[in-house]
């Protein structure tokens, strides 16, 4: 597989590690009142979708950048990637 | 000069008959000519007789011309070149070549184990699911081993493959897979153009099907059209024309697998040459020009060496001048059939008939043609001597022949279509399957692959697919003009076996499959296509049904009383065809598996006499054996000793080292590590525990505070990548506002740990003066950034792995091997040692540390004693989950110590330790020994392990069983700290 | 009908005309007491342990495509039962004895072929953790014995014991541990389980279920609604996408595992082994193919095929591990989709909709699970308790802490 990577273009999926559902950007709250709960749902739930998946694979023998890519898990066909501190920013995550 | 032994070699051909090629096959000596394959050459000797079949052990010769072939393999050279299952059909003649028939017993001529075929009633498909089940004892003792023996088909010879084998990567605009004419008219429309061409064909020759046929191309001969179109292509800088190339795979985005033979048409592989080379093909379009591969007609006793496809008699006396005998016949459905009469009868053999199973079959000069005939039988044990033909009016009579080329009309070839999964869909108007959607992004089908199977519209399709694809590029590339061709229809009838007699016909040669054995399959409901082939094991053998899928698919249809497309389709999966496992490893074998990384004391190491011990990829030194010691535990008692008794030094430049850095790097440490880092103070280095989100333990290190926006982590060995990964994922996923940087710097700084209770005054002989390392000025978990050996910068961290009095020290990579040897020089008054990690892990065990033994990815920070440094005032990963009941057991696991009563016992690894007096099962299971190790401190044996409520158990006499060896100890549970529990030398 | 040798020799002799189909092709009924979504190895053991040992009728298996189309009949056909926990090691030691009778209890031959499988190993660290599991099992009833490197050199001498970037050290064998026609298997319990009255019914996909008031009451398929009582999930890989339809998230990934098949050759490989220090394992077929496998491709995936570097990489440990292959030849690959749990470990379990259960999260250690998971399963079925060798395999065990984590790897399924 080729990932098309924000920064540095098109590079080979085998510079990269998998790690998972982009989700594990979620991260709960550990103040929140079912904090146990929300964390066993984040840590251990999933979609697992047959289509399209957002995830997260690490440029590990590249520039060590999170990615989110989006790509289709019945074709592998890759329709997006993002930096994956600007999709955590995006969804509010800070410091 | 023809030899005069090839009685069966015509004239003509693409064969150098100028040179004389000697070969052998089963010992017996032969001769061709450059340009034959050891199949055209074996015929032209008039041998027929190449194999034998997998469960029959019917004897058979070729079917084919090509990779396709399923009878005619062969055991190719000879001691570790040994090749089994070499196809003839392929296997380029050399001088000395030299082959072996196989599966055979004791001779090709006389196969004992043709006994088979006498009980084939007994044999049907799947006859194995219904017996051999009494005694259940007697499958692996008696039936198993006899059909193993009898079963496979060539051998290996079980020597290290002395050949050397590469990869590598190519790019380009198109690939052209097949190089017939198709291939060629997309190369040259497409090199014309300025596209990145790479040109594939799996043949030593270019031109595919061309070089079969007689046909003109506009007004040349098919071959020297070949030769200009091959001349201008190789003069194009950005074309890449790869003869005895075979693409094998298609995958994502692209990509494709092929294999180059570079040597195989050579006895031995050229100095400094490999066999082969995998190629990694990262294409940005790919067009299929694989053309077609014919199919045949099954009837009985259709197998017999000397039938063949027509396409492949057609082909073996057009290129190669050969016939596999004198007189011929043809069996056909379809009018390419007679086009091998025509050829054959131009070259001079005797066609004796050709029988079409039309009744409106066109005519046909120089030889009886019988319409609407079929051939119903074959006679002749080790070839064919006749055929047995029923004629239109039901009369019977025999046709003499030697060979018989049948044509059942052509299927593209689809393979590569498949390999994403792309299904092919029916084509009424030639009578097969067709590539339908690929699944293959970028990837499109030209010429007789897609069902074009006339030259003019090879020609054509090949021209204007190369075109699209590339106008899908941007690539303009202008139409060229392409030469007039042969342009004819396809005119079949289809018909796919033969109705009449009782007897056998094969579908699938190699692995004998008839179409009794698809009537069967019906009969016992396996209907749909996979149950078929799984069933019957049709399409399963080497050839993976290039030329018997479709027939077993025909008559599953007929039998169902569907169309063929209802049952369904032919699906082929990579590679295209079977590849060397050499050639897929390249040249990761022996000690070049995987790559080394050795230690900045490596040529130290090595110079004194180390023994090293791979982690991971690393080669670190375990012990230092010197002069007069002759077992390892003698040298590692020493160096324990010498290092609690004077000094030593380890290099621990393998431990990750991680450079935090940002105002925010104390608050981060604070997320990734479970006890608490805000509030540590510059110059201070402390003890971390990592968890993971789920709330076990990941890794543990030291972390010092090298200025207030800047630290330095260490990590185990092993998990230095996973680590980083793990920290770059919380710094981006999670916190991506937080002011924090981070680069692994595991490379960059040569580590060593000095230790023992003079390593203070060693290490102040290298530390430049104006730095104090007194117990005062520099306390135990201090760290500094220092200069040594008169000004080069260095890192002093005064912590312990041993529990003795101890620094680890580190300086840049390029001076580590120079400070090692300072340290040994500057040591000498004490005698320092160097020590292995044989003795790192004896003093680690003597001292309670855990290490990667117990850091298994199961224990917690409870089960490692450390429940209490889990933070319970922050967040960090891994702090929520902890708290889960099933991780918080009263009677959690607890790492303990473990002391054998009697002093000459061995605490073991892995034993589990059982409450005295209840029985040795799981189910009394308490607990278990992480690591052991013999203490020279102790004078005795002493084990690391967790325990059921270890904590409470410190006294406790327990059973440590080692069921593998029988072995049952009794042991003491203590401390873990079996060295200075209390700690006051590491703080001398 | 009965299978046997005297029946193959009579049939030979009447031109094979008394066979009958293996199983019938009934058409659904409007409803039934059992429905098995997942015509499988797992399904269709369930469905035949379900009649045969609980008594029950009125079952049927709904199969989307053919029987034995997924893993069963994509797998490398290794049978074992050397695991380390306490959650698994009697379940897979139970699969063992269940195998080791297997092919008289169906009167069908699959070929349990007990020869073998050795696990290499080559640091001192992966010789304590194989002690510590080889004692593991031979305390849970299981066979284990450490062979010495001599020993190793004596069974497999072909393997690369001079020149190896990680030299051999031992190995952990199970003698018991061994191959099975995996096609046979789903036949086999087909059969058996159509000749006690199962409705095997092929090309009948669920498309959704019908769930009211908490309760499931049965399922939509292409070929109409069929209502059960029971409706029981058991199509691992397709887990996540059939779950999805009753609304559930599950503890799992789908990932593919590549599985490899050389050409037939003469026996060269006695037995199962297992590289310690590469990702590669390999046993030879009865056909003379070598069959191997090594790790997952490690990304989501439904697509049933991998790519190259994975291949690669099972090559070139393999190549590493047995110089000799050089000349044999890969003649075939596929990919099968895996359940990859939370913890390497699967689930049979109630779901908390009434009438609704769950088989799943095999990883790729499912095949030689089939005979135990389709007793364990049909247990909870006809009892609404696990079976005494699954209590481990529960929902909550992610919940509350009691993961069962062989490999160590946490909650990151790929690398189960």
């Amino acid at each position: 597989m080729i990932i098309n990577h924000p920064l540095l273009g098109p590079r080979d999926a085998q510079e990269f590690t998998f790690l998972g559902d982009a989700s594990l950007i979620d991260r709960p709250d550990w103040e929140a009142e079912n904090a146990a709960e929300q964390f066993y749902e984040y840590a251990y739930l999933r979609d697992n979708p047959a289509g399209l998946h957002r995830e997260l694979w690490f440029h590990e023998t590249g520039d060590r950048s999170w990615l989110v890519v989006t790509r289709n898990t019945l074709t592998h066909e890759i329709t997006d990637v993002e930096m994956a501190s600007d999709v955590a920013r995006s969804k509010g995550r800070s410091k | 000069m023809t030899d005069n032994k090839q009685t069966n070699r015509l004239t003509g051909g693409q064969i150098d008959t100028s040179r004389s090629l000697k070969f052998s096959f089963d010992g017996k000596n032969y001769a061709g000519h450059p340009g034959d394959t050891l199949a055209s050459a074996l015929l032209a000797n008039n041998v027929r007789l190449m194999g034998r079949s997998f469960k029959y052990h019917r004897p058979r010769g070729v079917l084919t011309a090509g990779s396709e072939e399923p009878n005619a393999l062969v055991e190719l050279r000879s001691g570790a070149r040994q090749e089994p299952n070499t196809r003839a059909t392929t296997a380029e003649l050399f001088d000395g070549l030299e082959a072996k028939s196989q599966n055979r017993f004791p001779s090709l001529k006389f196969d004992a184990m043709a006994i088979n075929d006498r009980f084939s009633h007994f044999l049907t498909a799947g006859f194995y699911y219904k017996t051999f089940m009494w005694p259940a004892a007697f499958w692996e003792k008696l039936y198993e081993p006899i059909i193993r023996k009898a079963a496979g088909l060539g051998s290996l010879s079980l020597q290290e493959d002395p050949d050397e084998y590469d990869k590598g990567f190519l790019h380009c605009d198109l690939l052209i897979i097949g190089g017939g004419p198709s291939g060629l008219a997309a190369a040259l429309r497409s090199g014309r153009a300025g596209a990145q061409v790479i040109l594939a064909d799996e043949d030593f020759v270019f031109g595919g099907r061309l070089n079969a046929e007689t046909y003109e191309i506009g007004d040349q001969s098919g071959q020297a059209w070949i030769a200009a179109a091959i001349a201008e292509l190789e003069a194009m800088p950005n074309v890449r024309c790869m003869a005895r190339t075979s693409v094998l795979g298609a995958f994502d985005h692209g990509i494709y697998s092929a294999v180059e033979r570079v040597s195989d048409h050579l006895a031995v592989p050229p100095k400094g040459k490999p066999r082969q080379i995998l190629w990694r093909i990262y294409s940005k379009r790919a067009l299929v020009c694989a053309g077609a591969i014919e199919r045949p007609i099954a009837f009985e006793n259709n197998d017999r060496p000397g039938i063949m496809l027509a396409s492949a008699m057609r082909a073996y006396a057009n290129r190669w001048a050969v016939t596999a005998a004198p007189r011929v016949a043809v069996f056909t459905n379809n009018d390419d059939g007679h086009r091998t009469a025509v050829d054959l009868l131009a070259k001079g053999v005797k066609v004796t008939a050709v029988i079409d199973t039309r009744a409106d079959a066109p005519r046909i000069a120089d030889c009886e043609l019988l319409a609407g005939a079929q051939v119903i039988d074959t006679a002749g044990r080790l070839g064919l001597n006749y055929v047995k033909i029923q004629q239109a009016d039901g009369s019977e009579r025999t046709i003499e022949c030697g060979a018989l080329g049948v044509s059942g009309g052509w299927n593209p070839n689809v393979h590569m279509t498949c390999h994403q999964r792309g299904r092919p869909v029916w084509n009424d108007a030639i009578a097969a399957f067709v590539p339908g959607d690929t699944g293959t992004p970028g990837m499109s089908v030209a010429g007789a692959a897609q069902g074009d199977f006339s030259t003019a519209a090879a020609l054509q399709t090949g021209s204007d697919q190369a075109a699209a694809a590339l106008h899908d590029l941007g690539i303009d590339a202008p139409a060229i003009d392409l030469p007039q061709a042969e342009d004819t229809p396809v005119n079949l009838q289809p018909f796919w076996y033969v109705k009449h007699g009782k007897g056998r016909a094969w579908l699938d040669q190699q692995n004998d499959v008839t179409v009794k054995d698809v009537k069967l399959a019906h009969q016992e409901n396996f209907r749909s296509v996979e149950h078929l082939k799984r069933y019957t094991t049709l399409g399963m053998a080497t050839d993976q049904g290039k030329t018997s899928n479709m027939g077993g698919l025909a008559i599953m249809a007929e039998l169902a009383g569907k169309s063929i497309p209802e049952v369904g389709t032919t699906m082929f999966r990579p590679p295209y065809t079977p590849v060397p496992m050499g050639t897929m490893g390249g040249r990761a074998r022996g000690k070049h598996f995987h790559p080394v990384r050795e230690t900045p004391s490596h040529k130290y190491s090595t110079e004194n006499n180390a023994t090293f011990v791979e982690v991971g990829n690393w080669l670190r030194a375990q012990w230092f054996t010197k002069p007069g010691e002759t077992h390892w535990r003698e040298t590692v008692d020493r160096e324990v000793n010498a290092v609690r008794g004077s000094v030593g030094v380890c290099d621990v430049t393998t431990l990750g080292k991680i450079d935090i850095q940002g105002t925010d790097a104390a608050q981060f440490l604070n997320k990734v590590y479970a006890n608490a880092f805000a509030k540590l103070a510059v110059g201070k280095t402390r003890y971390g525990l990592m968890l993971r989100e789920d709330g076990i333990a990941m890794d543990d290190g030291t972390t010092a505070r090298l200025a207030e926006d800047q630290f330095v982590m260490t990590t185990t060995t092993a998990n230095a990548v996973n680590v980083y990964r793990h920290l770059e994922f919380v710094r981006q996923c999670l916190f991506p506002d937080m002011d924090v940087q981070l680069i692994s710097t595991t490379e960059a700084w040569a580590q060593y740990a000095v230790a023992g209770p003079n390593s203070r005054k060693l290490l102040q002989k290298i530390v430049d003066p104006e730095f104090d390392i007194s117990n005062e000025g520099f306390e135990f978990m201090a760290c500094r950034e220092i200069t040594v050996c008169g000004g080069l910068r260095a890192r002093l961290f005064r912590i312990s792995f041993s529990g003795e009095l101890a620094y680890e020290i580190a300086v840049p990579t390029r001076y580590g091997d120079a400070l090692f040897r300072k340290i040994m020089e500057a040591g000498q008054e004490f005698d320092v040692v160097p020590y292995g990690t044989e003795a790192l892990g004896v003093m680690r065990i003597e001292k309670g540390h855990a290490a990667g033994n117990e850091l298994n990815g199961t224990t917690t920070a409870l089960n490692l004693g450390m429940g209490r440094m889990v933070s319970k005032k922050k967040d960090s990963i891994g702090s929520t989950l902890s708290e889960r009941e099933g991780l918080n057991q009263p009677d959690a696991l607890m790492l303990v110590g473990f002391k054998p009563v009697n002093n000459a016992d061995k605490v073991t690894a892995g034993g589990h330790l059982m409450t005295k007096g209840t029985p040795k099962d799981a189910e009394h299971d308490q607990g278990y020994i992480t690591s052991a190790a013999f203490s020279p401190s102790l004078n005795s044996s002493i084990g690391l392990g967790f325990l059921k409520d270890g904590g409470n158990r410190l006294g406790e006499v327990m059973i440590l069983t080692t069921p593998l060896t029988g072995a049952d100890v009794e042991v003491e549970v203590v401390s873990a700290h079996f060295v200075d529990p209390e700690g006051e030398r590491l703080r001398a | 009908m009965r299978y046997s040798g005297l029946r193959v020799i009579k049939e030979a002799l009447t031109g094979h005309k008394g066979w009958k189909p293996a199983w019938r092709d009934p058409e659904p009924q409007s409803s039934y007491d059992y429905i098995i979504i997942g015509g499988g190895g797992h399904g269709l053991a369930t469905a035949y342990y379900l009649a045969k040992e609980y008594g029950k009728s009125r079952i049927a298996v709904l199969e989307k495509g053919w029987i034995g189309g997924g893993n069963v009949g994509r797998n490398t056909t290794i049978i074992r039962s050397n695991y380390l926990l306490d959650g698994n090691e009697p379940f897979y030691e139970y699969s063992l004895k269940l195998w080791e009778g297997l092919e008289q209890e169906l009167n069908y031959n699959a070929m349990v072929s007990q020869r073998g499988i050795l696990n290499l190993i080559h640091t001192d660290a992966q010789r304590d953790a194989f002690t510590r599991r080889g004692n593991a099992m031979i305390l849970n009833g299981a066979d284990a014995e450490m062979l010495s490197v001599d020993q190793i050199k004596a069974r497999y001498p072909f393997l690369n014991f001079d020149d190896a970037r990680f030299p051999i050290k031992g190995g952990l064998a199970q003698h018991r541990g061994g191959t099975v026609r995996h096609d046979a298997v789903a036949w086999g319990y087909a059969r058996a389980a159509d000749s006690l009255g199962v409705d095997i019914i092929q090309n009948c996909e669920v498309t959704g279920f019908r769930i009211e008031n908490g309760s499931c009451l049965g399922v939509e398929t292409s070929r109409g609604f069929i209502g059960g009582t029971k409706v029981a999930s058991c199509v691992a890989g397709s887990s996540s996408r059939l779950m999805s339809k009753a609304n559930m998230r599950l503890p799992i990934e789908s990932t593919v595992l590549q599985a490899f098949v050389t050409e037939g050759l003469k026996p060269v490989l006695p037995g199962v082994i297992t590289y310690g220090a590469g990702h590669f394992y390999c046993s030879q077929s009865d056909k003379g193919g070598l069959v191997f496998g090594g790790d997952p491709d490690g990304y989501n995936s439904y697509a049933q095929r991998g790519n190259l570097p994975v291949v690669e990489d099972v090559c070139e440990s393999g190549m590493a591990l047995i110089p000799a292959l050089g000349r044999a030849r890969l003649l075939r690959m596929w990919g099968g989709i895996m359940d990859m749990s939370m913890d390497g470990s699967p689930i049979i379990d109630r779901t908390d909709i009434n009438g609704l259960y769950f088989n799943g999260g095999w990883c790729y250690g499912g095949f030689k699970a089939t005979p135990a998971s389709g007793m364990c399963y049909a247990h909870l079925l006809a009892t609404d308790a696990p079976h005494e060798f699954a209590t481990a395999y529960r929902f909550d065990r992610f919940r509350r802490g009691y993961m069962i984590d062989e490999k160590g790897m946490g909650a990151q399924p790929n690398l189960h």
